[in-house]
């Protein structure tokens, strides 16, 4: 059985990048490893925001403002922010850094062929949008996540990082 | 009752260092009539202005950050006011530009109840204090308390349409003035 991903490394590259502020809404993928201890950890501001479109403008002011932020969500609010990822992410140029978690994915599976229909659609609209995007399922991913950031910040384009299982 | 511009020209002479969030109509009208390296107007979609300028605030959290919100825009986003009221900054000023249409989208009226209260909503979300203002002068006499009072705060301006100003909004969204902003909010310390 392969390790389970790790929390505390994705943490880690979160920090390495120079994330302070966590702009996050609940996912089940998500919280318990990564937004709980995050609330707790004084390396970080979160900002909890009532809807995920919400949270990606408020990244764009707090990179407007000279910080890098990184806003926390499940797979269903990214498609409910369709819109704001168009324009406040993506055509208005904004280094907009999201990690979403793929609630219900098959282990090992890759979301274009899962059995659910929301997660075999996400990828296809990303591609779509122009966004980048890495899946990040196993430890060995983790090393994607700082590049991806940097990325971002370098090119003024948004990123979505999709967490494939539970972080522990 | 005021008109928009009117209301944008007291601001203009009022403003010192602020940050100015503004959307749509406003927006338009204000890099016109009170052009700023602070003006921020890369909101990117309707309902978003509030949102930026909590990140704005919250990141400078030593500059005052004024929002020029539309009513058709907050009612698109309304979750932001429970998420300011949360998050407290104390350097936000909520403005409200209210004229009950959907202007911008050919003057529709807004499809709200005459019980219908932004003020109350702020007040039960956690805005410190929120007031109605529906008077020219009375907007530029309580302007400094306002600028100096601690937030958040949310003021419904009861106002309409005043003189016709040219639209842009490629000018309202390009990155280039958004980078320029950057550097100008850098610099102002």
């Amino acid at each position: 059985m392969a390790d389970a991903l790790n929390a505390a490394g994705i943490i880690a590259a979160i920090k390495q990048a120079g994330i302070r502020f966590i702009v996050a809404l609940p996912d089940r993928t998500t919280t318990e490893g990564l937004l709980k201890p995050m609330m707790k950890d004084p390396d970080f501001q979160v900002v909890q925001v009532c809807k995920e479109d919400e949270g990606l403008s408020i990244c764009a002011g707090l990179y407007s403002s000279g910080h890098r932020a990184l806003l926390l969500m499940q797979y269903t609010g990214l498609l409910d922010s369709i819109n704001a990822l168009r324009g406040v992410a993506v055509e208005c140029k904004n280094p907009v850094c999201m990690m979403v978690g793929l609630l219900g994915k098959e282990p090992g599976v890759p979301p274009t062929q899962s059995r659910r229909y929301g997660l075999r659609i996400v990828e296809p609209v990303l591609d779509a949008m122009e966004v980048s995007h890495e899946l990040v399922e196993t430890n060995r991913d983790i090393a994607k996540i700082g590049p991806a950031i940097e990325k971002s910040y370098a090119d003024l384009a948004p990123v979505v990082l999709l967490i494939g299982v539970s972080p522990r | 009752m005021m008109k928009r511009d009117e209301f944008l020209k007291v601001l203009g002479e009022q403003r010192k260092d602020e940050v100015v969030v503004a959307v749509y109509s406003a927006a338009q009208e204000f890099i016109q009539i009170a052009p700023h390296p602070l003006n921020y107007t890369f909101t990117g979609a309707m309902g978003q202005g509030s949102s930026h300028a909590l990140g704005l605030a919250l990141g400078r959290p030593d500059k005052r950050v004024i929002v020029l919100d539309g009513d058709g825009s907050l009612l698109m986003n309304l979750g932001t006011l429970v998420t300011i009221g949360h998050a407290a900054p104390a350097n936000f000023l909520h403005c409200l530009c209210s004229n009950g249409s959907y202007e911008t989208n050919g003057s529709i009226p807004l499809p709200v109840n005459a019980k219908f209260s932004f003020t109350a909503l702020a007040l039960a979300a956690g805005y410190r204090n929120a007031y109605r203002i529906t008077d020219l002068e009375e907007w530029r006499g309580r302007l400094p308390e306002l600028l100096a009072e601690p937030g958040p705060v949310f003021v419904d301006l009861e106002m309409e349409r005043g003189a016709d100003y040219a639209e842009d909004f490629e000018r309202l969204y390009n990155p280039v003035f958004r980078d320029a902003f950057r550097l100008a909010l850098q610099k102002s310390r």
